[in-house]
């Protein structure tokens, strides 16, 4: 029988400390929907994407009135658009336009998948997409891309490192009157995962089914809440209990909400990702928990080991709650998404180095950090080289979603509203890369790859 | 399916007369009936939890809520599927 405390604990959770299912994301596969011809193609994806999630927005609105418990977004991830480009040849543009309008057609937030895989070498449609993402980012609305550029088991694709900080600062420029929005839709990849539910990295692998439902849960605010309620002298190990009891709640409620929605949708339930992703409203950040744990603010020495701590907790805490676990599963720390981060970030507590340091041990890279409008193309790739090789030597997601504030330099801010945040240019070295940058070619994968 | 579907609703505000009489009848001509209920008064508010078997009636838990919130539009009412406190509580 449930007792009366656990009831108010799950309501306050809810009402009080911002516990959400931060997501719900249908991946759907459009390998069945490539033609030679890019016109047919662009109507079938439209076509299948439409009879496959039109109920998506309807269902995830049925399951927050029927628990109780708000699901913030809805969402589509799609198979990586270059293997569409290279069947079908023609203008890449065509396929974020088409992703753009089914999405707002069936009133979803977001639409992943505009996305290449090129860690290894480029074939027939990359180079195109990737091309192109610069003019799909700022034409479309919801469209989000994704390049992934290296693996622990393929090395860096140091060539499409090189055009990735090209790519990153045009999309920047063709979108710098709306706050340079394209880049907070555009994430480069090191062992980018093929069932993540949380944009902008969002796509459907081609080793998913045909039609999966994902589920993102939330609640870094339900996880501070609790440790604010430990006493003073309790141990970090003592800490890092609680925080797993907790995330094992907060995962059954996504597994519930998960497979309800799969059912009634019709489809496979896919993976739950853990991960504790933050938000800029009070009470839902990252840095947060990390401050409660017992760091002046985010950013001072001893931030990478708690971080450390709080991310492996995270998982174990949430792998007894569900069978599926999946995706990036662990914390995040995107920047101009966290209240806390941005307060560090603007008090220069938390600097771009330090950021990188966490990446190591979290479970995604540099996320949402917006740098000097004039830092030039190679410096952003030297960031993206920087980041893929922690993730390749350490056989870990990284990432790299930064946003060049054109226009803008250190000290001044940029806001993009809602989810997305707000936050301070940050300080980037500005000595120059351009020399290893222009070498291109590839870094050979590491000793870590030979397993077999 | 043919199982018992329950509902879990609290109640909590400032107390006054007529919440529980009130509540009930809300309960009672959703069609809803009542399984458990607890209530008490901490520090001069008003907290109430009933647990309703929802199988026969013919309100979602959306409309349930609605009609209790309607009847006792000071207080703070949730009403949520059983299902999520099991989930999270229960091993």
């Amino acid at each position: 029988m449930l007792n009366t405390s656990d009831i108010m604990e799950t309501i306050t959770m809810i009402q009080d400390e911002n516990l959400d299912i931060r997501t719900i994301t249908m991946g759907i596969s459009l390998i069945d929907c490539a033609d030679t011809d890019i016109d047919k193609s662009c109507q079938k994806v439209y076509d299948k994407i439409y009879s496959h999630a039109k109920d998506l927005v309807k269902t995830g609105e049925f399951i927050e009135k029927k628990y109780g418990i708000p699901i913030v977004n809805k969402r589509v991830s799609v198979t990586p658009i270059a293997l569409l480009c290279g069947v079908s040849g023609g203008d890449p543009v065509k396929y974020a336009k088409t992703l753009d309008k089914v999405a707002h057609d069936i009133g979803i937030n977001f639409i992943g998948g505009y996305s290449t895989l090129v860690q290894k070498g480029f074939s027939a449609g990359d180079m195109e997409l990737i091309e192109s993402i610069p003019r799909a980012l700022s034409e479309t609305e919801l469209v989000c891309s994704s390049v992934n550029v290296g693996s622990t088991k393929a090395g860096i694709n140091m060539d499409a490192v090189k055009i990735m900080g090209q790519k990153v600062r045009e999309t920047a420029e063709l979108t710098k009157d709306r706050q340079c929005i394209g880049d907070a839709k555009l994430v480069v990849f090191c062992n980018a995962v093929e069932d993540n539910p949380f944009m902008a990295g969002a796509f459907h692998g081609v080793s998913e089914a045909d039609c999966v439902l994902s589920v993102g849960v939330s609640g870094p605010g339900v996880v501070r809440s609790v440790l604010s309620k430990m006493p003073e002298d309790a141990t970090m190990n003592e800490i890092a209990e609680v925080i797993k009891k907790t995330a094992f709640k907060i995962t059954r409620v996504g597994q519930l909400a998960g497979t309800e929605a799969a059912e009634m949708l019709g489809v496979k339930f896919g993976i739950i990702d853990l991960s504790l992703a933050p938000t800029p409203a009070v009470g839902d950040s990252v840095a947060h928990i990390l401050e409660e744990i017992g760091l002046e603010q985010c950013g001072a020495h001893g931030t990478t080991a708690a971080l450390a701590m709080l991310n492996d907790a995270v998982k174990k805490g949430g792998l007894m709650a569900s069978s599926s676990v999946g995706g990036l599963s662990g914390a995040f720390i995107p920047v101009t998404e966290d209240a806390g981060m941005i307060d560090a970030a603007r008090a220069g507590t938390l600097s771009i180095e330090k950021l990188e340091a966490m990446t190591a041990v979290c479970s995604v890279g540099l996320d949402m950090i917006v740098i000097p409008g004039d830092t030039t193309a190679e410096v952003i790739s030297a960031i993206i080289a920087d980041e893929a090789a922690i993730g390749m030597v350490n056989s870990k997601t990284t990432a790299v979603r930064v946003i060049p504030a054109i226009g803008l330099a250190e000290g001044e801010e940029l806001d993009f509203g809602g989810l997305l945040g707000s936050g301070p240019v940050m300080k980037v070295r500005t000595k120059s890369p351009a020399k290893m940058i222009n070498r291109g070619g590839r870094i050979p994968a590491p000793l870590q790859s030979l397993k077999n | 399916m043919n199982e018992t579907q329950k509902a879990v609703v609290t109640v909590i505000g400032k107390d006054m007369v007529g919440i529980l009489s009130k509540v009930s009848a809300a309960v009672a001509d959703a069609n809803a009936n009542v399984l458990e209920m607890t209530q008490s008064i901490l520090d001069g508010y008003f907290c109430l939890i009933m647990i309703l078997d929802i199988t026969k009636s013919d309100k979602t838990i959306e409309e349930l809520r609605e009609i209790i919130g309607g009847r006792v539009p000071d207080m703070v009412v949730h009403v949520m599927h059983e299902n999520i406190f099991d989930a999270m509580h229960r091993i």
